[in-house]
């Protein structure tokens, strides 16, 4: 289980950064985009890969930890995720507006000359 | 718990609450909207200026939220540095803003609501005392800043936005990379408790945990525009409107601050200080050529801000608890220097229309700065006297950012190398750093005076519009400078206090965790 998240976890990374590294601004957006899934996705393995396990625990009932998933990193992932939602549909905004401005979808604003 | 303990949240609470209020306001209600933005930013001036009065009396001030202690819950904590850079970022909302009344307010959308989330940003991350918390307070002043970076409009400023916005991006999720690797290690959030558990942690968990500071430490210095990673610094500054750039001066410390508080806290100022310090050193030479190879006064300014960064790291990886005061002190004195030649930019941009377009084509054949005119809605009646309050103003401002005396620049700077070159420990390297220095000094005075005679003795000169309550700011900060000057004694005992505590956390711990 460990070894799938990880190999998830790096081919998002990696293909986010190649993305990111691309000179067209649908790129760059979309290898943010994969960028933040691998970067949720390590948040919540740091709170340790165990399934079946509840975050929350029964009121008054004696608690064993190891019984339980850690629901810190679920609520910090649940936070990453809404504001890099956020900041997503914010850049599409601004990427639109660049491209009616100046007329190419280049993250320069002009064209390589090739 | 009294009423004055809940004074620690209000410099959060209060700009989030007016700039939330200020969006119900219709868009044609100029005067009203600009009459609650501005009192908000002075009852937050007010605020600070009594968290500064009160801070040092007990040590550190705790608040936390809801009540809940400290290692569970999320605390609020208001040392004096906190309360210094929380008045800091009051003292130039308050000149922005009234330097927009002018014109800039009117332009486009929501400038006030922005203005106001900024602020509430910049206060939440000087003040938490959980690193999460610090994460969501720093992309709140960033999704802020993306809007006033983009305000006014134009394919220049959204172009350079577009930069500004993808670079931020990847470094917040470098943040939430070394946040999610602390966690996994310590099992806590909370700074304080966080020295506690990696004290205790065994050496391999150890250094899996400075793996992720280091990566915290690579999202804080593209905040602050540390060289390799702060190239989008100067165009988008330049690019900004000067109200919005003005504020922006203190944006690059609060990565200067993160920085300082999480390094001096984490790992008591030991491994990493020479990184920190060559990092500081290659900004403030890149800073340096950055300045000389400028050729508009807004590509001068947006420079002087990575001087005034790298000298600020520098000093930080260098020196002791008197380096930190004598840097702190340097902090505040330019930061208010900078904004105020922010603003003062756009008013002598108004004077010297003819010289700009001859400038405008050498910074093409350089390919230096991407300049766009921008269509000028005149303002103001001709003051005849605006010429000399302009060139006096630009005096101050060189005289501040370049670090000569009489003007409180040159005691940021001396008090810098007294502190660095007093240690014993790694003399080559504060030799170096204060050669640096005083080239950057040498450079900044060559760049203004060269900028100077272009704009006020070369080209032919136009009367500019310029209105007493766009006047009124500038000349506060550089008179709050000359203040910072006559009071340095205070100032500099206050500020050895801060960087004292900040050396010895122990306070700090025990403050934190006793709740």
């Amino acid at each position: 289980m460990e070894l799938v998240i990880a190999l998830g976890i790096g081919v998002l990374g990696g293909s986010g950064v190649w993305l990111l590294l691309r000179p067209r601004t649908f790129q760059v957006a979309l290898g943010l985009s994969l960028l933040s899934y691998a970067v949720n996705l390590f948040i919540f393995v740091m709170g340790w890969v165990r399934g079946g396990r509840a975050p929350f625990v029964a009121q008054g009932a004696p608690v064993d930890p190891a019984a339980f998933a850690d629901p810190l990193p679920q609520a910090l992932v649940l936070t990453a995720i809404v504001i890099t939602f956020a900041t997503t549909a914010l850049l599409l905004v601004v990427l639109l507006a660049a491209r009616g401005l100046t007329g190419t979808d280049h993250v320069d604003g002009v064209e390589d000359e090739e | 718990m009294g009423a004055a303990e809940h004074l620690v949240i209000a410099p959060v609470v209060l700009p989030l609450v007016a700039g939330a209020l200020l969006l119900l306001v219709d868009e044609r209600h100029h005067a009203a909207k600009a009459a609650l933005s501005l009192g908000a930013a002075l009852a937050l001036l007010a605020v600070a200026a009594l968290l500064v009065a009160r801070a040092g009396a007990p040590e550190t001030h705790v608040y936390p939220l809801g009540s809940w202690p400290a290692p569970f819950g999320i605390v609020l904590v208001a040392d004096r540095l906190s309360a210094l850079l929380v008045l800091l970022a009051a003292v130039l909302a308050v000149a922005a803003l009234c330097f927009s009344l002018a014109r800039w307010h009117r332009v486009g959308l929501h400038f006030h609501s922005l203005v106001q989330f900024l602020l509430a940003g910049l206060n939440g991350a000087f003040l938490t005392g959980d690193i999460f918390n610090l994460f969501v307070f720093f992309e709140l002043l960033l999704a802020s800043s993306y809007g006033l970076a983009l305000y006014g409009g134009g394919a220049q400023r959204t172009r350079e936005s577009l930069h500004y916005i993808v670079v931020n991006l990847a470094a917040s999720l470098l943040f939430l990379i070394g946040v999610a690797l602390i966690y996994g290690v310590a099992g806590t959030l909370n700074m304080a408790d966080l020295v506690v558990r990696l004290a205790g942690s065994a050496p391999a968990d150890r250094v899996l945990a400075e793996v992720g500071i280091g990566v915290l430490a690579v999202a804080f210095f593209v905040k602050a525009g540390a060289w390799p990673l702060g190239f989008w610094l100067a165009p988008t500054y330049a690019a900004a409107s000067a109200p919005a750039a003005a504020l922006f001066t203190i944006l690059t410390k609060v990565g200067v601050y993160a920085v300082l508080r999480l390094w001096l806290l984490v790992f008591g100022g030991a491994s990493g200080a020479q990184l920190l310090a060559f990092a500081g050193m290659a900004t403030l030479a890149f800073g340096t050529l950055g300045m000389l190879s400028s050729q508009s006064l807004r590509a001068l300014a947006g420079y002087a801000l990575l001087v005034s960064s790298g000298t600020l790291l520098a000093a930080i990886g260098l020196g002791g608890a008197a380096a930190t005061a004598a840097g702190l002190y340097y902090l505040v004195v330019s930061t208010l220097g900078v904004a105020a030649f922010f603003l003062l930019i756009e008013l002598v941009e108004r004077a010297r229309e003819a010289g700009a377009d001859v400038l405008a084509v050498t910074a093409e054949a350089f390919g230096v700065d991407r300049q766009e005119a921008e269509p000028e809605e005149e303002v103001g009646l001709l003051i005849p006297a605006a010429m000399a309050f302009l060139s006096l103003a630009f005096l101050a401002c060189g005289l501040l950012i370049a670090g000569l005396p009489p003007l409180p620049g040159f005691l940021g700077k001396f008090a810098l190398m007294s502190a660095l070159l007093a240690e014993e420990t790694s003399a080559a390297i504060a030799w170096t750093f204060t050669g640096l220095l005083l080239l950057s000094g040498l450079a900044a005075t060559i760049a203004f005076a060269r900028a100077g005679v272009r704009v006020f003795w070369g080209a032919p000169r136009i009367a500019p519009a310029v209105r007493l309550v766009e006047m009124a700011p500038v000349a506060a900060l550089l008179v709050l400078c000359a203040l910072l000057c006559v009071l340095a004694n205070p100032a500099m005992a206050y500020l050895q206090d801060a960087a004292a505590a900040l050396h010895a956390p122990t306070s700090y711990m025990e403050e934190v965790l006793r709740r």
